[in-house]
Formats: C-alpha cells, sequence, structure tokens
C-alpha cells in the first residue's frame, strides 16, 4: 500500500482535531481534539519513518505518546478542578485573561 | 599716594554696606553716617587733587593696582585704577555734589522712615560712580556703569509702594541696559581688535587697527552712552526718573550719572578722532537730542520734568562738543561741570519748592513764591541765570564755548550744528524763564485750591503720575498749601552751589585754566568760527534775550491759566514726549508682549505638544492592540493556527521559487 | 595604596542616605540632622579634594582604578580635572542648603494626619542624588559614568513625584496628578536621551576595545584608534543626545518647566543647580575629548541651537504667570549660554562656561530658595497672587532683589564675569552670534525686573499683610550664597585658576587655539 495514503488520513485526522478545538466548548471535548492532532502527529511521523526506511520518526512517536499520557494527567486535574469551581466545563467562562 | 584711590570709593562703599546691612539698629543715626562716609571721599579727593596740582602737568597721571580680576588666556582684567586729570574732575565734582546733596537729604527725607535705607543706597551710587570714572579699563568701567544703573533703579523707585515709581525704575533699567549691550560689544570688539581692554593700550594702538573697526567701536560707545545719558533715542526713561526723591533727581538725573556717557567719549576720545563717521554721528545725537530736550522742557507744567528735559538738552551740547574731536573734549567737560552745578541747584531748588508746597509738582498752581522763600527764590534764580548763559556766570562761559566750537567744525555741517546750538540757546532761554516766572512769580494760585488733586484734562495719565499720592513724607496732602523757606539743612548745600553756579564759569576761564589743566588727557585744539568769536558770544547773548523775551510775553504779561489750555499741536506732542513714548509703547511692549504671548503658547502646543502627541499616540495604540486579547482560549488558537498556516505557506512559496 | 578620596567623597553620602532612611519614623528631626551633618562632611571632603588638587598638575589627579568587569573591559575608574574639582565642589556646597531650605518641606501634612509622608525618604533621596552626582563627575570609564547618569533618575524621579508644594490652588488631587506628570516627563525625556546614549556607549566600546575615556582620547590624540568619520558623527549625536536632554538644549527643554514647577523649591533647585550641570559637564568631558572631530563638524548646529535656546528661554519667560516656571525658563536661558561657551572653543568661552555652571548654582539656588520661601508664605506660586512684598518683608524682598539681580548677570556679582566670559569668547570666533546673544542680557533684566515689581513693588495685597519675614534658619540659607555671589563676583581668581589649565587642555584635544587679535596679527 502506498505510505502516503496514510499521511492523507493524518492529515485529515489533524484538520478534524484543530477544527473540534476551534469550535467546540467543552473542555472535555476540546481535550479530545487536542489528543486527535496528536495522534494525527504520531500517525504522519511513523508513516514518515517507513518512507524513510529509518526508525527516528518511530522513537519520536513514543516520545509524543509519553507527552501525551503526562498531558492527560495534568489536563485533565485542571479541567476537573476548573468544573468543581465553576460548574461548568466550558472553555469560553474562563476568559479572564485580558485586561 | 597712589593708594589712596582706593579709599575714594572704599569709603562710600563701607557706607554702603553698613547702612544696608545693619538694620533698624542705625535708623537714628543712618543719615550721619552716610554724610560723614561721603564727606571723607570728598576729602580724599581734595588731598589727591592737592597733590596732583603740585606735579608736573604731564605727569599728573597715578595709577594703582589692586588684584587681577578675571584671568583667562589673553583676556585679562585687572581692578586697578587710573586717577588723571579728568578722572579728578569728575572725582571731585561726583563727591562734591554728593556730599552737600547728602546733607541736603538729611533734611527733605526727614519724615521718611525708610532714609537709613536712602542714604546706604546713596553712598552706594558714590562708590559705583567713582569705579566709574576710576577705572583703569573698560571692563571695569562697566561694573561701576552698571553699579550706577543699579543704584538709579533702587532710587528711583525708592517710594515702590507707587507703581509708577517701581515702572519709572524698571523703565530706566531696561533702557539703560540697551545702551550696555553697546557697551559690551564695544569691549568685546576691543578684545578680538586690540586682544585688550585697558585705556592706555587700547587708545595707544588706534593707529594700528582698521578706520571700520574703530567707527563700530565708536557708534557701539555712542549707543552705550546714549542709554547712560538719555540721548535720543534712548531718552524717554529719564523724564519717568523723576518718580524718584528730589535729591536723587538732582545728584543722579542731572549732576552725574547722565553725565557719564560724555565721560565715555571724552575717555575714549582717540578712538574718536581716528573714527571721523562716529564723531559725526554723535554730533548729531548730540544735536537733536539738545533740540528734543529743549522743545519737551518748553511743554511740561510738573516741575522735576520741565528740568528734566532741560537736563537732556544740556547733556545734548556736552555730547555734540564731545564729537566735535579735540576742539570740543574741554568744554564739554567744562559745561558738564558748570553744568552740575547749576542743575543740581535748580533741582534743589524744585526740592525745596516742593517740600514748601505739600509736594506739589505742578507749576500752575505755584505763582508768587518769591516772596515765601527768599533763600530758594535767590539760589534758584542764580541758577537760572547761569543756564540760560547769562553773561558773567558759569553757563556762559561753557556753553558759549561749545557755540563757537560747533561753528568752528567748519562747512556747511559746522553752520547747521552752531544753528542748532544757537537755536537751543534761545529755546533755553525760553523754557527756564517759564519756569522762573509760573513759580516764583505772578499771581498766588495755590491759594484756594487744594494741592495735588488728581484731575488734569489733557495729561496723559500714564506719563505724568503726579496725582494721588506724591510722596511718603508728607501725611495729609490735602488742602491750602502753607509755603515756608525750607530748614537750614536744606538751603546751605543750595547756597553752595548756587556760588558755584554763578563763578565756576568764570574761574574755569580765567588764563584758559580749564584747557591747560585738561590738555595731557584730552588734547586740546583751537577751533576758530568762521564769523568771529565775538560775533558768535554776541548772537548767544541776543538770542538768549530774544527766548526770555518771549517767555515773558506768554507767561510774565498774561496771567497763567491753572488749568493747562489745549495748546498747539506741537504743545501737545511736546508734552507727551514727542510720541516717542507712544512709540515705543505700541512697537516695543505691546509687540513684545503678543510675541511673549504667542511663544509661550507654541512652547504648549507645539514643541510640547510634539511629545505629548507622541506620548497619546502611542496610548492610544496600545489601547487598540489591547482589545485582541479577548481571553477566549479559541481566538488564541485560531492566531495560532492561523500564524502557523501562514508561516508554512511562506515555506512552500519560498521552495516554489 | 593611596586613601580612596574621590570614591570616600560619593560614598559618604550614600551611606548617609541609607542611615538616613533607616532611622525610625518617629525620629523625624534626628533624620533631618543626620542629613545635614553627612552633607556638611561631604562638603568637607571635597573642599579636601579641592585643596589636595593641584591646578598645574597632571591632568587627571587622585585616580583610581580597579578592574571591575573584565569581559567587557568595563574598569572602576576615577579621576578628576579643574572642572570636575569646581563641578564636585558646587555641589557639596549646594547640597546643605538645599537640605536646610527644605527642613520643614516634608513633614506631615497635619499632625496626626494619616497620609504617610516619608521625611526621612526626602532627606536620603537628595543625599543619593548627590552621591550619583559626584561619582558622575569623577568617573573616567565610559560605562561607569553612564551608569550613574541613568541612576540619578530614579531618586530624582521620587523627588519630584513624592513631594509637592503644600498649597495648591487646585487641591491636592489635582496636584497629584500634575505632579505625577511632570515626574513620568521628566523620566521619560532622559531615559531617551540615555536609551540613545547606551546605544552610542555600545557603539563606543565595539569600535575602541575599552571604556576607559584617558585610554581612547589617548589612542585617539595619537593616532592609534582610527575612527570613520561617520562613526564619529553618530557616536557623537548618541552622546550629545542625552546630554542636551539633560542640559537642557532647545528644543528637548520641557520637561524642566514641568518638573521645577510641580517640585519643591529645594528640589528645583537640585535639578536645575546640580543634576543638570552633569549634562554640561559631560558635553566638555566626553563629547569634546572622544570625538574632537565630529565636534568641530556639530558645532554650528548647536551653537545655533544654543543661541535659540537663549533668547527663546528669555523670551518665555518674559512670558510665564507662575514663579518658579519664570525661573525655569531662565534656566533654559542661562543653559544657552554655557552650551555656546563650551562649542565656541575658545579659552575665554570654555573658562567661562565652567565658571558659569558654578555660579549659575548659586545664583539660581539664592534666587529659586528665597521664591520657595515667599511661595511657602502665601501658598501660591503665580505672579498674579502676591504685590507690595517688599513693604511687609523688606529682608525677604531684599534677597530676592539680589537673587534677580544675580540671574540679570548684574556686574559685581558672580554670574556676570561667567557670562561675560562666555560672550566675548563667542564673539572673538562668532562674531554675529555674539552679538545676538548680548541681546539676552536685556531680556534677563525684563524677566526679572518685571518679576520683582509684580511681586514685591506697589500696594501691599490683602493676602501679602502680615507676611513674615524670613527667619533665622532661611536667613542662614540666603546670606552665604549671597556672599559668595559678591566675592565670586570681586575675586574670581580661585575659580579661574583651578579651570584655566583644563579648559587648555580640552582645548588641545580638539585642537583649537584661541584667535589672535587683529593688532597682534597683522604685525
Amino acid at each position: 500500500m502506498n505510505p502516503v495514503n496514510y499521511l492523507y488520513l493524518a492529515a485529515l485526522l489533524f484538520t478534524i482535531g484543530a477544527t473540534g478545538v476551534l469550535i467546540r466548548r467543552n473542555a472535555i471535548v476540546v481535550f479530545m481534539c487536542v489528543e486527535l492532532m496528536l495522534n494525527a502527529c504520531n500517525l504522519a511521523l511513523v508513516a514518515f519513518s517507513r518512507m524513510h526506511g529509518n526508525l527516528d520518526g518511530q522513537i519520536i512517536a513514543f516520545f509524543t505518546m509519553v507527552v501525551a499520557a503526562a498531558e492527560v494527567v495534568v489536563g485533565l486535574a485542571i479541567i476537573v478542578s476548573l468544573f468543581r469551581s465553576r460548574h461548568s466545563a466550558s472553555v469560553d467562562d474562563a476568559s479572564l485573561m485580558k485586561l | 599716594m597712589e593708594n589712596l584711590i582706593a579709599l575714594l570709593i572704599a569709603a562710600p562703599l563701607l557706607g554702603a554696606a553698613v547702612l544696608l546691612c545693619g538694620g533698624r539698629r542705625l535708623d537714628a543715626v543712618g543719615h550721619w553716617i552716610g554724610t560723614v562716609l561721603a564727606a571723607a571721599s570728598f576729602v580724599v579727593g581734595v588731598v589727591l587733587f592737592a597733590d596732583m596740582l603740585g606735579k608736573d602737568p604731564e605727569n599728573r597721571a597715578m595709577h594703582q593696582f589692586l588684584f587681577s580680576w578675571i584671568p583667562v588666556g589673553g583676556f585679562q582684567a585687572d581692578v586697578a585704577f587710573q586717577l588723571d586729570q579728568l578722572s579728578m574732575t569728575f572725582v571731585l565734582l561726583i563727591t562734591g555734589v554728593g556730599s552737600l546733596i547728602h546733607v541736603y537729604s538729611i533734611g527733605y527725607m526727614e519724615h521718611d522712615e525708610r532714609r537709613r535705607r536712602f542714604f546706604g543706597y546713596l553712598n552706594l551710587f558714590l562708590a559705583a560712580m567713582l569705579l566709574l570714572v576710576l577705572a583703569d579699563n573698560y571692563l571695569l568701567l562697566y561694573v561701576g556703569w552698571e553699579g550706577v544703573g543699579l543704584a538709579s533703579y533702587l532710587l528711583i523707585g525708592f517710594w515702590q509702594h507707587k507703581p509708577s515709581a517701581a515702572t519709572a525704575a524698571k523703565k530706566a533699567f531696561l533702557v539703560n541696559r540697551v545702551g550696555d549691550v553697546g557697551l559690551s560689544i564695544a569691549i568685546m570688539l576691543m578684545f578680538t581688535t586690540f586682544g585688550t581692554f585697558a585705556f592706555g593700550p587700547v587708545l595707544e594702538a588706534t593707529g594700528e587697527a582698521t578706520e571700520g573697526k574703530l567707527t563700530a567701536i565708536g557708534l557701539m560707545l555712542l549707543l552705550a552712552a546714549c542709554g547712560k545719558s538719555a540721548q535720543v533715542p534712548l531718552q524717554s526713561w529719564l523724564g519717568d526718573a523723576m518718580e524718584g526723591p528730589t535729591p536723587v533727581s538732582a545728584l543722579i538725573h542731572a549732576a552725574t550719572m547722565v553725565t557719564a556717557g560724555v565721560y565715555l567719549i571724552v575717555r575714549s576720545a582717540d578712538i574718536f578722532n581716528a573714527a571721523p563717521d562716529a564723531q559725526l554721528v554723535t554730533t548729531v545725537v548730540g544735536a537733536v537730542t539738545l533740540l528734543f530736550g529743549a522743545i519737551v522742557g518748553c511743554a511740561k507744567d510738573d516741575i522735576k520734568k520741565a528740568l528734566a528735559g532741560s537736563t537732556m538738552s544740556q547733556i545734548g551740547y556736552m555730547v555734540l562738543a564731545a564729537g566735535l574731536g579735540p576742539i570740543g573734549y574741554v568744554f564739554a567737560i567744562m559745561h558738564l561741570v558748570t553744568h552740575g552745578f547749576f542743575k543740581a541747584g535748580l533741582f534743589l531748588g524744585a526740592g525745596s519748592v516742593m517740600h514748601g508746597m505739600n509736594d506739589e509738582v505742578d507749576m500752575r498752581k505755584y505763582g508768587g513764591l518769591r516772596t515765601y522763600m527768599p533763600i530758594t527764590f535767590i539760589t534758584f534764580g542764580l541758577g537760572y541765570l547761569a543756564i540760560i548763559g547769562f553773561p558773567g556766570l558759569s553757563g556762559f562761559f561753557s556753553k558759549d564755548k561749545i557755540i563757537e566750537a560747533a561753528f568752528a567744525k567748519g562747512g556747511t555741517e559746522g553752520w547747521i550744528l552752531g544753528g542748532v546750538a544757537l537755536l537751543g540757546a534761545a529755546i533755553t532761554a525760553f523754557y527756564m524763564t517759564r519756569v522762573m516766572l509760573m513759580t516764583f512769580f505772578g499771581e498766588e494760585r495755590w491759594r484756594n485750591q487744594p494741592t495735588a488733586s488728581p484731575a488734569e484734562p489733557d495729561v496723559e495719565p500714564a506719563a505724568e503720575h503726579h496725582g494721588a499720592a506724591a510722596s511718603d513724607h508728607v501725611a495729609a496732602a490735602t488742602g491750602e498749601p502753607h509755603p515756608h523757606e525750607s530748614p537750614r539743612v536744606m538751603t546751605i548745600p543750595m547756597i553752595v552751589l548756587a556760588v558755584g553756579s554763578v563763578f565756576a564759569g568764570g574761574f574755569f576761564s580765567i588764563g584758559d585754566r580749564f584747557i591747560h589743566w585738561l590738555e595731557p588727557v584730552t588734547g586740546h585744539a583751537h577751533g576758530h568760527p568762521p564769523i568771529g568769536a565775538a560775533a558768535v558770544t554776541a548772537s548767544t547773548v541776543a538770542v538768549m534775550v530774544l527766548g526770555v523775551g518771549l517767555a515773558w510775553l506768554q507767561y510774565g504779561r498774561r496771567p497763567v491759566p491753572v488749568v493747562a489750555p489745549r495748546g498747539s499741536l506741537l504743545t501737545r506732542a511736546a508734552r507727551r514726549d514727542l510720541y516717542q513714548d507712544d512709540f515705543n509703547h505700541v512697537v516695543l511692549v505691546r509687540g513684545g508682549e503678543h510675541l511673549t504671548r504667542s511663544l509661550v503658547y507654541v512652547d504648549h502646543t507645539l514643541v510640547d505638544g510634539v511629545v505629548n502627541g507622541t506620548a497619546a499616540g502611542m496610548g492610544g495604540l496600545s489601547g487598540r492592540l489591547r482589545r485582541i486579547q479577548n481571553g477566549y482560549a479559541r481566538s488564541y488558537a485560531v492566531s495560532m493556527f492561523g500564524g502557523a498556516a501562514i508561516l508554512i505557506a511562506a515555506t512552500l512559496l519560498m521552495r516554489a521559487v | 595604596m593611596s586613601f580612596p578620596l574621590l570614591t570616600a567623597t560619593a560614598v559618604l553620602p550614600a551611606l548617609g542616605a541609607i542611615a538616613t532612611a533607616a532611622v525610625p519614623a518617629a525620629r523625624r528631626t534626628a533624620a533631618k540632622w543626620l542629613a545635614l551633618i553627612v552633607s556638611l562632611a561631604t562638603l568637607v571632603l571635597a573642599a579636601v579634594v579641592l585643596v589636595r588638587f593641584d591646578p598645574d598638575g597632571d591632568r587627571y589627579q587622585l585616580t583610581e582604578s580597579h578592574a571591575w568587569i573584565k569581559d567587557f573591559g568595563v574598569r572602576y575608574e576615577l579621576g578628576v580635572d579643574g572642572i570636575a574639582v569646581a563641578m564636585i565642589a558646587l555641589t557639596a556646597l549646594l547640597i546643605p542648603f538645599v537640605i536646610l531650605a527644605g527642613w520643614h518641606d516634608a513633614d506631615p501634612l497635619e499632625t496626626g494626619s494619616k497620609r504617610w509622608r516619608p521625611t526621612q525618604g526626602f532627606f536620603a533621596l537628595i543625599l543619593l542624588v548627590e552621591a550619583m552626582v559626584i561619582i558622575s563627575f569623577e568617573a573616567t570609564d565610559v560605562f561607569v559614568f553612564y551608569i550613574f547618569f541613568e541612576a540619578m533618575l530614579i531618586p530624582m524621579y521620587f523627588l519630584i513625584g513624592g513631594f509637592g508644594d503644600r498649597a495648591h490652588e487646585h487641591g491636592e488631587a489635582a496636584a497629584a496628578t500634575q505632579r505625577s506628570y511632570a515626574a513620568v516627563k521628566f523620566l521619560l525625556y532622559n531615559l531617551v536621551g540615555g536609551l540613545i546614549m547606551l546605544a552610542a556607549v555600545i557603539g563606543l566600546y565595539v569600535v575602541a576595545g575599552n571604556f576607559s575615556l584617558t585610554q581612547i582620547a589617548e589612542a585617539r590624540a595619537n593616532g592609534t584608534l582610527d575612527m570613520a568619520t561617520s562613526t564619529e558623527r553618530w557616536l557623537f549625536l548618541g552622546f550629545f543626545f542625552a546630554f542636551a536632554v539633560k542640559a537642557p538644549l532647545w528644543p528637548l527643554h520641557t520637561w524642566l518647566p514641568n518638573a521645577m514647577q510641580e517640585s519643591t523649591a529645594p528640589v528645583a533647585v537640585l535639578i536645575t543647580a546640580v543634576v543638570d550641570k552633569v549634562g554640561t559637564f559631560a558635553m566638555l568631558r566626553f563629547c569634546l575629548q572622544l570625538f574632537p572631530e565630529a565636534s568641530t563638524w556639530a558645532t554650528p548646529a548647536i551653537l545655533v541651537l544654543a543661541l535659540i535656546s537663549i533668547i527663546y528661554g528669555a523670551l518665555l519667560a518674559v512670558g510665564q504667570r507662575d514663579i518658579k516656571r519664570l525661573v525655569a525658563y531662565a534656566s533654559i536661558s542661562h543653559f544657552g549660554f554655557i552650551i555656546l561657551g563650551i562649542f565656541a572653543m575658545t579659552s575665554q568661552g570654555q573658562s567661562g562656561a565652567t565658571l558659569y555652571m558654578v555660579n549659575h548654582g548659586i545664583s539660581t539656588a539664592a534666587l529659586m530658595l528665597v521664591a520657595g520661601f515667599l511661595i511657602s508664605r502665601r501658598g501660591s506660586r503665580l505672579i498674579a497672587d502676591y504685590g507690595g512684598v517688599q513693604k511687609v518683608a523688606p529682608v525677604l524682598a531684599g534677597t530676592f532683589l539680589i537673587g534677580g539681580l544675580a540671574t540679570l548677570s548684574l556686574p559685581g556679582l558672580a554670574p556676570f564675569v561667567s557670562e561675560f566670559l562666555v560672550l566675548v569668547g563667542t564673539f572673538a570666533r562668532y562674531p554675529v552670534i555674539g552679538i545676538i546673544a548680548t541681546v539676552g542680557i536685556v531680556l534677563a533684566a525684563l524677566y526679572t525686573l518685571v518679576l520683582y515689581q509684580r511681586t514685591m513693588t506697589g500696594p501691599v495685597k490683602a493676602e501679602v499683610e502680615g507676611m513674615p519675614d524670613l527667619r533665622v534658619r532661611e536667613l542662614v540659607v540666603v546670606a552665604p550664597l549671597i556672599a559668595l555671589l559678591i566675592f565670586l563676583g570681586v575675586y574670581p581668581k580661585p575659580v579661574t585658576d583651578i579651570v584655566n589649565p583644563a579648559v587648555k587642555q580640552t582645548l588641545s584635544d580638539v585642537q583649537k587655539k584661541d584667535p589672535q587679535p587683529e593688532v597682534e596679527a597683522s604685525k
């Protein structure tokens, strides 16, 4: 199978994730969309690894997974505590970062 | 002997310091301290004079070096004094007349609570004036020059609570400053031309400089002289200066300070001799001023202002004579000395009249005072005869010589200058007779006249302030005055000055004493008027008689109206100083006000505006930019994605190219 | 190693500042006395510097040199020439008067008031400014100079913004707004100047490889350090801009009237008589020595700007209605004279300019402090609110007049000597500029006498009635200043003797000689 097709899939997944980050308000959904984008990157990395015939891309993909796992831990914790204090998981409610 | 020179200045300077810093403790004795120190200076002057007489005429100059004042590179200014015959003449005049006026002031200022300070200022004036005439270089002269200006400022404005006095003082100082610019520039020119500004080296080196430079220096010195000596076009301050107490008018604004300009020109004789153009301008200034002052003097009803016009005119004679070169220098100084006697006497007489008349200065409210104030009448009368040039009295000798010298100038120039001088003599006789008649003869117009009434038709209020607040030392100035003779402390100085007015001229002229005395300093050349000296003298006497006669027709035969008549166009112009003050007011004062006001506006809106505008612009811009930060994570994400997309697109584009 | 006299002179007031600030809040008077004693001790040290300095000796004396930041070639180098000695003496002399005159300026507004007025801070800041100014005069390392030149802004900012006149026509809130405007304006102007100078300092380092004034000047003189003409000009402009802001030169002057108007009189004296002098001093020391050719190149433009300052400042002074603003504009005019003298490039001009810095410091201090006493009595800065003070308080009026006469350069008082030297020095090389500048003396008479006439003479105004005359403390402040004005007017030789050799050196740096008098030249 032509590895380029995996790249198309990765691009599609990345776009879906990015669109989700931009238009959804629920923090959990936004968070999952971010994960989707990360995994789209992983897919692309593995595909490149295959295309170039070395393992660099796969190694980076492992790194990304570890980072993503760590991110889930921290991110979910933030969302939970935000929900506890505001009783809402909408990202628009947390717009205090302005003058 | 040389070491005594500094003492001349030190005595009055010490007086000024003690009196001005001493505080109220010295109120009781202050006037005596001032008078004694002035007299001490006079005594020192006489001692030095006697010493000088004992020497050979060519070696009479004395020199005293005190210390190096400003040494910077080639610029070397010393504090050093030079006492030659010219300076000696001034020293005796200044300290002599000065001491007399100190004595007079003891009586005149008796009721003024600030008398101590008055004497402090007088002493300060004496010190500065002596410094002026004793300095051995132009820069030190400049110190004295401004010093007398300061003393004059303080004394004109002595009654500071009167706004008119404060204004007059300020005006005098400012107009003098304009003249001082001339002196500054002259000194700078001397420094760049000769590398020095000490009298000796500069005057010796005049032969080596170009005529253009010398003319420039001469004209700048003339500008300085115009300021200090109230010559056209810087004459406007002298009339207003009469706001000061009368002894001040007598000492500073008649006998000594205002003649400093003549001293400056005569002192710089070598420069003027080598710059004929500067001399010509000097004679023109003198001629114009002598007519100007005389015409103004004819129209003033304020006795002091009439005398001020006369002073201006007489100094015009001196400046004219000084501009004539070696044929005139000696006579300029001789007239200066005789004028010092008779004009000081006239002013003291006027002060005495005012003293007896509740400080009224309007001559239209005098009249018939000769029986009430006999001593004042006689001394004033002698001064009057001297100034109009009555044969045998001081003014006759000195003024006649100047008119002769003017004719002797030669050519059309000589005829014009001589003619103007003669005309001036006629007008002098006219206005002085007018003063005399209005004050001492005729009806007693002060009867049933509450003096010092403010209402005066057709008199410019700004120019003639002798209204409500005449002076400080008479508590109530209303009700009919009771003319009386002044106390002896005032009359004795008047008598002494009257004696001088009578005899000084004759004394100087016997055997050409004065000429021989000054010749080693100023040089002298005998002038020969084209019509002969006797003819000049005869016509001088003739025009004098004519002037007196005309005045008698106008003011002696007919009663003088108490309220000034409207008068002819010329009279009205002369009352307002020939509109020169109005011109200054419109052009300089108003123009200056507009200029400063618009500059304040420009500074605030333009210069400052640029800065404040930049600051405001920055603030506005950051305000706009701030709105982009709305706090929504989504919009930050959009800008991130947008930015990333642009970067990728740019990278691809670069690849493609 | 000998005793580091110069460091001590600067460090003493700095330590004094810390000690003063540390005095407990309740012991206000003790803090004042401490500050006064420290400033007097500094004056003693400055006097020692003055005595130890040999006018005919080396160019820089009492030098100290220690490595500081080796990687950048920064050394802690101090040294004084005649000009610096004169300026240090002036600074050390004026500070005790400033402290004494401001004795009550930082007292609490009313007893028991909750508003915090840091009395200790006021005096500590003054001492801190003194320390920084003194070390700026001493530094011969461009970097060290730059640091203190800039650091001086911090205490000045707080002095201007934090302590204003007690009474204000529009109320305390409006006064606070205007004060902070003035303080920010002061800071921004000088920071922009400093920023541009920083770029030039870095540029100088790139070209020369170190910051030492003496080394660079020497290398410039003997040709081992070559600078491209355009480089030299840009660096010169960078330095000059900062100094022209501080001096201040037209059209960079507008911060000064605001700053002087809003601060208390002693702080205004500190600004114009002490801090601003660093600007003109630095022109002489750094601009002329480091960039002689560029200085010559820029001379015509600078002379014209200086001339504009003289006339413009004087004209604006005439038009002011606020006493302090009037003095500020008069100062702008005087700074024009100083800069004119420096760039006339004659020994008379530069000696005159140095003398002018000293004399202007003393005369402005006298005038401004008396004006401050006057303002504190009536609670208004407006000229129109006064009239007839002379009758009520003759001593105050008399001292005010003497201060004014010094400002208009009356012969016999110190400023005349310096002003005439500047004029003569300018005239010798640029006659037209000299003549126009001379007109400034008429305008000076105008604004001074108008001020005196409107405030002191005329009928006594109702609000002025019963105004007390000068108190003993105030007389102690004014009398020595006036005595000094008279002394230096009659006998300026002690100062000229110190200054002349240094000026000669500076002139030889820019390779200029005094013009010869015409008569001698033709021989």
